[in-house]
């Protein structure tokens, strides 16, 4: 007992001790209780990716910038006819989009690149499987994850408007008053004559 | 009521005390630890916050095999459990629960009888350890043996010092003479005898001989199932035969508002008070070094106890 002689009373060190074991007994423990209690994950959480394919043009961008090729993508192209058209349009028809979740790293560049919102991140994370092979989640599997994207967080009140407020917002005061509607965002300058 | 009878129902209750005190001390390590780690401990057993899990851990010790190493001294390896789970039943016997004869066996030297059974625990500690043919065993035990020894002085010592207060070797006679002056007068030798008890059970921190991150588990390392489940009781007991030694020799067992009728109820809340304390110990506190463990027995608690001798001793010529 002559270890703690340089630091005040003997033995504080020893009723320091059991006084932070006690707090902490009173404390809430910090246990999750998750099976039985479906844990509050934060918002944005990359749980799954979910695929919503009629947005889908296969536009091939996710599966090019996948750092881990692990998404598969087949297509044929289908003719649409429209009424007064000059001749057929060619539509991309989606076959396949398979996601190998066994080596997606949920880098989340898939859903950073694609341009129409096909892809979408979920907090969904109980997919676990005894066979590696079902990881491979087809666009059916992959769809049926849209139910449960959350919808998107609220826009900061604070911040600067989207883009296509902006935009809105300078159609609608009329040519004149652009000037108003600039002042949000003065970098940047884009010719807004009424068309 | 007949002498067979009395006798039986003693017997019985006491196997009883001897079964559940341990259990409710174990289960309310389980939570007292957990939660003072910011966890919650056992959830399942039993439904409702884990109030099963020693009864689950009994049934699956039960269920394991029994296995003894083959270079093992298989008669007192087998008998090393029992040895150390039986003092500590004997101990229950003595110790009085309430006034007016509410005691298994009223023993005109109980204290004595107590301490002198309480000795026999080094002795299972050391047929585990050498029985087991198993090095960490073996320095676990002799470990064990050192401490026990050690210990030893500093408790009888401090016990001493209540007899010598109250005139008498009897428990239920040291608890009649008990005054709540005494918590001031004895309050030394009450440290003491409760640091050496700790120390006699071998809990943290003073579990030098079990070291699981040195020696395995000790002289414990080569049980397996019941014997081993066996051993994890005598630690449990063991709590509760300190805790019930601390109340009824320092605390004033029975002593408190209705005392005539709630009595019992009072023993029993400075036991559970006491264990607490003893669990709360365990989670506060590091394991003390061999070398540190040796220092606090010989160079302050022994002088403590010699000095608290004195102070009886002297208060008592006064008086």
């Amino acid at each position: 007992m002559s270890d703690d002689g340089d630091r005040g009373l003997p033995g504080k060190g020893l009723v320091q001790g059991l006084a932070v074991t006690l707090k902490t007994m009173t404390k809430r423990s910090t246990t999750q209780q998750y099976p039985d209690v479906e844990p509050e994950l934060p918002p944005r959480s990359r749980g799954v990716i979910a695929l919503s394919e009629e947005n889908c043009t296969v536009c091939m961008l996710c599966a090019r910038e996948c750092p881990d090729w692990c998404i598969y993508i087949d297509s044929h192209k289908e003719e649409v006819v429209v009424p007064g058209a000059a001749r057929a349009r060619q539509r991309n028809v989606l076959d396949r989009f398979d996601i190998d979740f066994s080596l997606c790293m949920y880098c989340g560049i898939c859903i950073e690149v694609c341009p129409f919102d096909a892809l979408h991140w979920t907090p969904e994370f109980e997919y676990a499987e005894t066979d590696v092979l079902d990881l491979l989640h087809d666009k059916n599997r992959l769809g049926e994850w849209m139910r449960t994207v959350p919808p998107p967080p609220a826009h900061d009140v604070l911040g600067e408007p989207s883009k296509e407020e902006a935009t809105a917002a300078r159609k609608a005061a009329g040519p004149g008053a652009a000037t108003a509607a600039k002042t949000a965002r003065p970098a940047v300058k884009r010719p807004e004559t009424g068309r | 009521m007949p002498i067979w009878l009395e006798l039986i129902v003693r017997v019985v209750a006491v196997v009883v005390a001897f079964l559940v005190l341990p259990l409710v001390v174990g289960q309310a390590e389980h939570k007292v630890m957990a939660h003072m780690q910011g966890r919650l401990g056992p959830m399942y057993a039993g439904a409702f916050h884990g109030w099963a899990q020693l009864v689950a851990d009994g049934v699956k010790f039960v269920q394991k095999e029994d296995v003894a190493p083959g270079e093992a001294d298989r008669r007192v390896f087998r008998l090393a459990p029992i040895v150390a789970l039986f003092p500590y039943l004997l101990v229950l016997l003595a110790i009085p629960l309430g006034p007016n004869g509410l005691v298994a066996q009223a023993l005109d030297v109980g204290l004595f009888f107590v301490l002198a059974v309480l000795g026999v625990g080094v002795l299972a500690v050391l047929m585990s350890a050498w029985a087991s043919a198993n090095k960490y065993s073996l320095l676990g035990g002799l470990r064990g043996a050192a401490q026990l020894l050690g210990y030893e002085l500093p408790l009888v010592l401090a016990a001493a010092s209540v007899a010598m207060a109250a005139g008498t070797l009897s428990l239920p006679g040291i608890v009649e003479a008990w005054n709540p002056w005494w918590l001031l007068w004895q309050a030394p030798a009450a440290l003491v005898f409760f640091i050496a008890g700790l120390a006699e059970i071998r809990r943290p921190p003073f579990d030098m001989p079990i070291a699981d991150s040195e020696l395995v588990f000790g002289y414990m390392t080569e049980y397996t199932g019941l014997r081993f489940a066996f051993f994890l009781l005598a630690e449990y007991v063991g709590i509760v035969v300190i805790a019930a030694l601390t109340t009824v020799l320092f605390l004033g067992g029975w002593h408190g508002p209705f005392a005539d009728q709630l009595g019992w109820l009072w023993t029993l809340v400075k036991i559970f008070a006491v264990s607490f304390v003893i669990i709360w110990f365990r989670v506060s506190y590091p394991r003390l070094r061999e070398d540190q463990l040796q220092r606090l027995c010989w160079l302050v608690l022994v002088p403590v106890a010699l000095g608290q001798l004195v102070l009886t001793a002297v208060v008592k010529v006064i008086m």
